[in-house]
């Protein structure tokens, strides 16, 4: 078996922060004395990422998810624990490891405000020292998947946020890294510029063979680029596996959705109904149960339509955010 | 070595880009630059002729020279990073740098360069019609005028060092505004900014000469107006170097030890 790409082991990163009260007195107070309190915005967490692979990155905010991007390219220094990525260690930033992963943060700006994306474009082909044929052959693959061709020659602050995102994506992939961490990156953008945009990750993946993590706070993300996910609540690794069986562990319902031929009924004896109207009834009833209900449902109703579904992944997401970890 | 040559070069284009879509603040700017020098220069003209024509050493034309000469100098060494550099951090700005191949030091260096490139020509123009006006007394000759060219490339360096290490303060504190003023009066008066370093107190000519300052404006623009003599440039020479190299082992640490914090605390 090869080295991993990406190797976390026991993470952990502890920041320090001094605390006071709102108000004069408490302000006065903290020029003498002042709270400082740990906090763990990482713990002790550890996970692979083979070679290729890419993988969610799941928590509700301030899970320690960033924190975790920072270390893994080397803008934190770990507490404790190990990181390697592509077998260096991040926070030595040597230039042969800068030059092999790229950082593409949502609200970050990396390109020059006031002139077109092309020139911040050159200015990244000189840093990262990339050799003419293969800039221009990656600048066009890029402004083909990207659909960026009319955009390049805009100065940046005419563009529209989601015109501008694309193009901070194309300057962060111009040297071909091949570790990519994504925070956010559809973050702020309509519909269809985040379809764009996820349609993009996976080409990239698969041209390139790349190792990508990505963070999302839009499951439609998450679905549709990884089999894998790693969710961290509170700074603690939660779950690391396939997506379908975090569905399956963080789940004891299911949603059955049915139509019925007269409407007004009481169907609370069956499950806990959530929606109700015009004889279309969507009920949550136990995982274990659904079989037995479904039958008594089809014996004891005037049925059109029945279906059975998993809930929704934001569903089961925030479910498994709202659990309490010891 | 050739690829950061091309880095620098890129880094012209963009800044020049850049410099032109604000063509009426590139305007404001140089007006600052040019009153600065100009106030001292009517001010010590006005002091000079009411004290019978000169004062110290110095006539009111040899007035008119230092400052115009001065104006020029400050040009090719003055930085603005100490202003930039805490909302820099504060926007994350350092962030997407640091994921660079690249330290830092080089972009802002190139940046200052490249912007000192454009607006030189500019100041000339100036300093031609201010020589028109005033009619400064120079008496430069050719070995002073070729000393000058490393004293004023070691000059930028000093300062750019030294004030670049200085804008790393914005790791420690918010309070950077205040460093950036008690610096800035050191300057005013230890470098031969306000008035040529000659007409201070001898323990202060002295001071000066000990400190970096005098050696990162007022040295190159006394060399260029003719009063050193080859002694004391080559003497100055060589403390520039000296503490080109003090600067450099400077930024090394302070940058090292901002950046361990930085990467400690997060941003």
């Amino acid at each position: 078996m090869t080295d991993p790409a990406i190797h976390i082991h026991e993470l952990s990163k502890t920041y320090e922060v001094t605390e006071r009260e709102s108000g004069l007195r408490a302000s006065v107070r903290s020029l003498v004395h002042r709270t400082r309190e740990e906090v763990r915005a990482v713990d002790r967490i550890s996970f692979d990422l083979a070679a290729g692979e890419v993988v969610g990155f799941l928590g509700p905010n301030g899970a320690g998810k960033t924190t975790t991007l920072k270390m893994l390219s080397g803008l934190l220094y770990p507490t404790a624990g190990e990181v390697t990525v592509l077998g260096h260690v991040p926070s030595k930033r040597l230039g042969t490891f800068l030059r092999q992963i790229t950082l593409v943060m949502g609200q970050r700006n990396q390109l020059v405000w006031d002139i077109p994306a092309l020139d911040s474009f050159e200015l990244n082909r000189a840093i990262y020292r990339i050799p003419h044929a293969e800039y221009r052959h990656t600048l066009d693959e890029l402004t083909q998947l990207l659909e960026l061709g009319p955009l390049l020659r805009k100065p940046v602050r005419n563009l529209s946020l989601g015109e501008r995102m694309k193009c901070e994506i194309a300057a962060a992939l111009l040297h071909r890294p091949q570790v990519v961490f994504l925070d956010e990156p559809t973050i702020g953008l309509d519909v269809t510029m985040q379809r764009r945009i996820r349609e993009f990750i996976a080409e990239y993946n698969r041209r390139f063979g790349a190792t990508v993590l990505l963070t999302s706070h839009y499951m439609a993300d998450v679905e549709a680029l990884c089999r894998r996910v790693v969710v961290i609540h509170h700074g603690r690794l939660l779950f690391d596996g396939d997506l379908s069986a975090l569905v399956r562990q963080f789940t004891a319902h299911k949603t059955v959705v049915l139509q019925l031929a007269e409407a007004t009924r009481d169907l609370g004896k069956y499950g806990e109904v959530l929606s109700a109207a015009d004889g279309r009834y969507t009920l949550r009833v136990p995982k274990a149960e659904t079989a037995r209900i479904t039958e008594r449902l089809l014996a004891d109703l005037p049925v059109i339509d029945l279906l059975v579904e998993d809930p929704p992944i934001e569903e089961v997401i925030e479910r498994v955010f709202a659990q309490e970890i010891e | 070595m050739r690829p950061l040559a091309l880095f620098y070069l890129q880094q012209f284009k963009t800044t020049f880009a850049t410099m032109v879509q604000y063509r009426a603040s590139l305007f404001i700017w140089m007006i600052g630059h040019v009153l600065e020098p100009l106030v001292y220069l009517v001010v010590w003209t006005v002091v000079a002729e009411g004290a019978g024509g000169r004062a110290g050493d110095y006539t009111t034309a040899q007035f008119a020279g230092y400052f115009i000469v001065l104006m020029l100098v400050e040009n090719v060494s003055y930085t603005w990073i100490m202003y930039e550099y805490d909302y820099r951090i504060r926007e994350g700005m350092l962030s997407a740098a640091l994921l660079r191949p690249l330290h830092p030091i080089h972009a802002d260096m190139a940046d200052n360069m490249s912007s000192k490139a454009i607006t030189l020509p500019f100041m000339f123009v100036v300093a031609a019609v201010l020589a028109a006006i005033f009619h400064p007394a120079m008496s430069p000759r050719l070995w002073a005028v070729a000393a000058a060219i490393p004293a004023l490339i070691l000059a930028f360096l000093l300062r750019f060092l030294l004030e670049w290490t200085l804008a790393q303060a914005a790791f420690w504190t918010t309070r950077v505004s205040a460093i950036n003023q008690s610096y800035f009066v050191f300057v005013l008066f230890l470098s031969g900014q306000v008035a040529p370093l000659t007409l201070f107190p001898h323990a202060l000519q002295v001071l000066a000469a000990i400190l970096p300052f005098r050696w990162m404006l007022g040295f190159p623009v006394e060399l260029l107006l003719g009063r050193l003599t080859p002694v004391e440039a080559l003497t100055g020479l060589g403390v520039q170097v000296i503490w080109v190299a003090i600067a450099y082992g400077l930024m090394r640490i302070v940058w090292r030890a901002g950046i361990r914090l930085y990467s400690a605390v997060g941003a």
